[in-house]
């Protein structure tokens, strides 16, 4: 699955990749050709996924939960109008449920059987996201998980998996780190990482 | 299904490899292959079920070497060359050698927006009632279709506590099949991790996934 799990790298070479890429681009003239599709909404599509929709949406949304409690509320509630309070919302997360990280429970995303990922808060999944290591692993040990990422919870800490089986997105909220006092929703936005939204990271302390 | 994407449990596959600042795409044919699966959707008129079972239904060894972008792609060829849409000599060729098929609509570059925003919710109204509640113990089935399903098998045969009715949504074991939206109650059901796992299984991990009715029963 994933190109960067070395253990399957040597499986697909160069060349089968060159092959897909020929087919690809014939493909893509075949479609055009017939008027299926028209190259300059492909342009677009790819537009919007690099470089307006990803990760930073979701830290936005994270800070103003983490700035303003009554948003936080809302959010915790019903995540979808919350969500769309900033302005994101759409294709693969029409139904979004955020979860609330605390010192007892610590929650982690995963999609046992494919890659569903909340896009319009965190934009594509990763490689790894998408990764049969991570999809076996994180029902059954995610603890292991956790520190393939570096991340060690107390022993006492309930970790709660969300396998994305149906159409709901799940977006984490992670606990405010400490010393963030008075924070600007800006500046706390910046302490918030991709992963920390998916549970296999932690938000980057203030001291970082 | 039963096929090689229902990963939950399965060892073997080593650690999980995080790319430091890693890029939304690593080559330009992924790109293009996402943004031509997403665009036809449209002209291809197929459902996301139908494109989820025609990436999951190939043969395992086939389905895990192959990286995620390749697997969207050869759906995507499956899917056009089942509709009639595009043959195998056209690909080869690079080019169109027939007419096209009519097809309803082509999304335009001025429409990507506002299709994106609009997504495709699957919560549908419903005059049925839900069989359970929250806190309800259910078990779930043991269910080995051949056709699209969205149990996965860690879970099917174990009991687990319904943590929350979420509301009537498609169904896609029928949505896959053409068989139509045929919509039930989904629910958040919650396992603990020893009753999946068994003694090995971590005590402070619970699991949980979203099923639709039918594929629970009380417990």
């Amino acid at each position: 699955m994933s190109e960067h799990d070395h253990d399957h790298h040597h499986d697909h070479d160069h060349s089968e990749l060159a092959e897909t890429q020929l087919r690809v681009r014939a493909l893509e003239t075949v479609l055009t050709e017939k008027g299926y599709v028209d190259p300059a909404a492909l342009d677009v599509l790819i537009e919007t996924y690099e470089k307006k929709v990803g990760p930073r949406n979701g830290a936005r949304v994270i800070a103003k939960a983490w700035a303003d409690p009554a948003y936080r509320a809302r959010l915790l509630k019903n995540a979808t109008p919350a969500i769309a309070e900033i302005g994101y919302a759409g294709r693969q997360g029409e139904h979004i449920v955020a979860l609330e990280n605390t010192p007892k429970q610590h929650n982690v995303v995963v999609c046992t059987l494919c890659s569903c990922y909340p896009w319009p808060v965190l934009g594509l999944p990763p490689v790894w996201y998408k990764s049969a290591p991570y999809r076996s692993r994180a029902v059954a040990d995610p603890r292991s998980v956790l520190a393939d990422f570096g991340v060690s919870l107390p022993k006492d800490t309930e970790i709660r998996i969300w396998d994305s089986t149906a159409e709901i997105r799940y977006l984490v909220v992670p606990m405010r780190p400490a010393g963030t006092e008075g924070w600007s929703e800006e500046k706390l936005a910046e302490l918030v990482t991709r992963d920390s939204m998916i549970g296999t990271g932690l938000p980057k302390s203030p001291k970082d | 299904m039963n096929g090689a994407q229902d990963m939950g449990g399965k060892p073997g596959f080593g650690p999980v490899n995080p790319e430091p600042n890693e890029p939304v795409f690593h080559a330009e044919w992924e790109k293009r292959a996402f943004a031509l699966t997403l665009a036809m959707g449209m002209p291809g008129g197929w459902n996301i079920d139908m494109s989820r079972f025609a990436r999951e239904n190939r043969p395992p060894g086939e389905y895990l070497s192959m990286t995620y972008y390749q697997i969207w792609f050869a759906a995507l060829e499956h899917m056009i060359k089942a509709r009639g849409l595009v043959s195998d000599d056209e690909i080869a060729a690079g080019h169109s050698l027939r007419p096209p098929k009519p097809v309803k609509r082509v999304l335009s570059p001025a429409d990507v927006a506002k299709t994106l925003h609009r997504g495709g919710p699957t919560e549908r109204e419903t005059n049925t009632k839900a069989e359970f509640k929250s806190g309800d113990r259910v078990r779930a089935r043991n269910i080995n279709a051949r056709t699209h399903t969205r149990l996965p098998a860690y879970v099917r045969g174990h009991v687990g506590t319904i943590e929350r009715v979420i509301g009537c949504h498609v169904f896609p074991d029928s949505n896959a099949t053409g068989a139509g939206e045929n919509p039930q109650w989904l629910y958040n059901v919650r396992f603990d991790g020893r009753e999946l796992w068994g003694a090995d299984g971590d005590p402070t991990v619970k699991v949980s996934v979203d099923a639709w009715e039918p594929y629970l029963e009380p417990a």
